[in-house]
């Protein structure tokens, strides 16, 4: 489950000593975004962990703690995204874990990306985003 | 004049440097100044309709029959769809396509908490036979040809579909139709598979040998590379993947006891048509050439409609961007052209706003009139292949062919794509490619019009509209299954799991006739996948990135 830590990251590593899990929740089995995401951190330095395919929010939570993560990022294509971040959310505070910072990316439209972020998602990506945005936001939220 | 004037400052003001024209194709193909005619292979004598293919699969083109224009058409209960099926049907329509929601596509009923926010979501639920009758009901299965987009539970679906004609009398033998049944493909992009992968090919053989027998009308397998190079393959690593996961059902499906001479005929393939024109022409002929010469000289086959390479096509797909939507409608219209050039079967147009939204009935129009457009009025479909002979275009063929052989080879060197898959080596390929692919789009390398280059700060950006669910519906899917289970005859639903139980460990045995069975005793998706993972466990998702 663990992606080993990149031989030679870029010469920036904004995510040195981070380490974030990128879960896939509900059934939805579109994964290039998500591992795409997941190797753009690791050459930002970050230790990354990638949990596969159809996760329950239970299991998510429990990898996060179990991992001791700084961030965790879900991918959602299915148009499940307000339920799996609720019931994520949800699960995190049951293990007492509510203070890891949750960020979300996939088909979000422009109109959820709000209800997100009030249920207390950090920053949502979409795929138009780049990569380097995309890293430094998590940076940025992590610092 | 004045708006012309403005348009030329704001491009002056916006415009980074012009990229100019990439003398490499997306695949790393470097092309040559001018092609000329000493670089020109064999292939050039060759006719179509003649082996092994590389100018098409029928001598007349589309001179005889002009290819399907497949379109896709809506989603939502089973009552819903079955509205809109006879609608169809009263337009004159004889085709329809299911879609089916996550749940059924990776074997959870309705009940299941896994299934709990997607019941009904991206496509109907049918979780038991009494859905499908609901589905079909008032329309006639020997008149209609049904394709369905399934693959973990194909043949699951399949045998369901074969039951409801049955219940009603019908011999199976006048169903026609499609199941996509490709689970390969599953492992590496789409993600609907339950099942390890050699359980899950045996699945796949039983169903296409079953289906050649009991509905010989019937396509049982469209063998896909479209997700793949969705999931980040570019046109060679699309074909050479396609090609070696075509292969390894051979492969199995001769293993259980398949005459090569008979299955292939019924093999087809299905994949996306990209911007770059004359690779992705090229990557089609390349295609037909390369699968005609493996079934003969690999398989022996000597039928020359078991060495086709038949395919549908999508033209949309990941090419389509969010910025600039209307700027998909002529994206559309040059893969179609390609797709036509490259003489496809059918062809399915992607709306221009599928990119960001559940397409419009008027963008849905746009998409078909640009079928229809380029078969009637452009003329490309004329002649068959025309651009067979050109230096380039012949050049392109036997580059891309080597280079796809190439990638074969390299994943046959990982034990083959059965193998590969098993240790996720073919998984983390793609995944990288996806990432080199984000990278380069990221810092322009590979201009995207209006998304890394001319870009419009003021355009349309992500997605406006995505598939909710509705509660009623949700709720309704769950009350039917309830009344069903209440209803059915529960020991005969156990007796039938108990004998596809058997026959599951019994590699000896066609799991089809057993799944029929439990599909008339109401059996549902998720007893039966249940039953069959007792016996062969679940996929352990290789990670590897």
């Amino acid at each position: 489950m663990m992606i080993e830590t990149a031989t030679e990251p870029r010469a920036a590593s904004p995510l040195r000593g981070k380490r974030i899990l990128v879960a896939k929740p509900g059934l939805d089995g579109h994964d290039a975004g998500a591992k795409v995401v997941a190797l753009a951190m690791r050459d930002a330095g970050a230790e990354v962990i990638y949990t596969g395919l159809r996760k329950s929010p239970a299991y998510i939570a429990r990898v996060a703690i179990d991992e001791d993560v700084d961030a965790v990022g879900l991918s959602i294509l299915s148009g499940s995204h307000k339920e799996l971040v609720a019931e994520t959310i949800a699960a995190l505070k049951e293990e007492d874990a509510g203070d890891i910072a949750l960020f979300v990316g996939g088909t979000i439209p422009a109109e959820d990306i709000d209800a997100l972020i009030e249920m207390g998602v950090r920053t949502v990506f979409t795929a138009d985003m780049k990569l380097d945005d995309v890293v430094d936001a998590v940076a940025k939220a992590l610092a | 004049m004045v708006a012309v004037r403005k348009v030329e400052e704001k491009a002056k003001a916006v415009q980074p440097e012009p990229a100019g024209i990439a003398t490499t194709t997306p695949s790393g193909i470097k092309a040559p100044r001018v092609a000329t005619p000493d670089m020109v292979g064999a292939a050039i004598a060759e006719l179509p309709g003649q082996y092994p293919f590389t100018r098409g699969i029928f001598p007349d083109g589309f001179r005889g029959r002009t290819w399907t224009m497949r379109q896709y058409s809506g989603f939502g209960t089973a009552e819903e769809s079955n509205e809109r099926y006879a609608f169809l049907l009263r337009q004159g329509q004889t085709g329809l396509s299911v879609a089916l929601d996550l749940p059924t596509q990776c074997g959870y009923d309705p009940t299941d908490p896994m299934a709990r926010s997607e019941i009904g979501k991206v496509g109907v639920s049918l979780s038991n036979l009494s859905e499908m009758e609901i589905l079909f009901d008032g329309i006639d299965l020997s008149k209609i040809s049904t394709s369905f987009t399934i693959n973990g539970t194909a043949a699951l679906i399949y045998a369901m579909y074969v039951a409801c004609a049955e219940r009603r009398g019908l011999d199976p033998s006048v169903l026609t139709g499609t199941i996509q049944n490709d689970i390969l493909k599953e492992y590496v992009a789409r993600g609907t598979w339950i099942f390890p992968v050699r359980p899950s090919m045996r699945l796949t053989a039983d169903s296409i040998l079953y289906a050649n027998r009991a509905t010989p009308r019937f396509n049982p397998i469209s063998i896909a590379g479209a997700h793949m190079r969705d999931a980040g393959c570019n046109a060679v690593e699309e074909m050479a993947y396609t090609l070696a996961n075509g292969l390894a059902y051979v492969d199995e499906l001769i293993r259980r006891g398949g005459d090569a001479e008979k299955f292939a005929k019924r093999l087809s393939f299905f994949f996306y048509v990209h911007m770059d024109l004359f690779e992705e022409v090229a990557k089609f002929r390349a295609g037909r050439r390369i699968w005609a010469r493996l079934m003969k000289e690999r398989y022996g086959v000597t039928d020359p409609k078991a060495q086709m390479f038949r395919f549908g096509v999508v033209c949309g797909g990941s090419s389509l961007v969010a910025p600039q939507p209307q700027n998909n409608i002529v994206r559309v219209a040059v893969e179609t052209m390609a797709a036509v050039l490259s003489g496809a079967q059918s062809i399915f147009t992607c709306a221009y706003d599928e990119a960001f939204q559940i397409p419009t009935e008027h963008s849905a129009e746009i998409a078909l009139r640009t079928q229809q457009i380029i078969a009637l009025e452009s003329g490309i479909a004329r002649s068959v292949d025309a651009l067979g002979g050109s230096h380039y275009v012949e050049w392109l063929t036997d580059e891309t062919e080597k280079r796809i052989l190439e990638k074969m080879e390299e994943l046959d060197s990982h034990g083959g794509a059965v193998a590969a898959i098993e240790e996720g080596w073919l998984q983390m390929r793609i995944a990288q490619r996806a990432h080199e692919r984000k990278r380069d789009i990221d810092s322009g390398a590979f201009p995207i019009v209006g998304l890394n280059v001319h870009t419009d700060d003021d355009a349309d950006k992500g997605p406006s509209e995505v598939f909710r669910v509705d509660p009623q519906a949700s709720r309704r899917v769950l009350e039917k299954f309830q009344k069903t289970m209440d209803s059915r005859d529960n020991r005969a639903v156990e007796r039938s799991l108990e004998r596809l139980g058997k026959a599951a460990a019994d590699d000896g045995e066609n799991l089809m006739p057993y799944l029929v069975e439990c599909c008339h005793a109401y059996a549902t998706i998720g007893e039966m996948v249940a039953c069959l993972k007792e016996n062969w466990g679940e996929f352990q998702e290789p990670i590897r990135l």
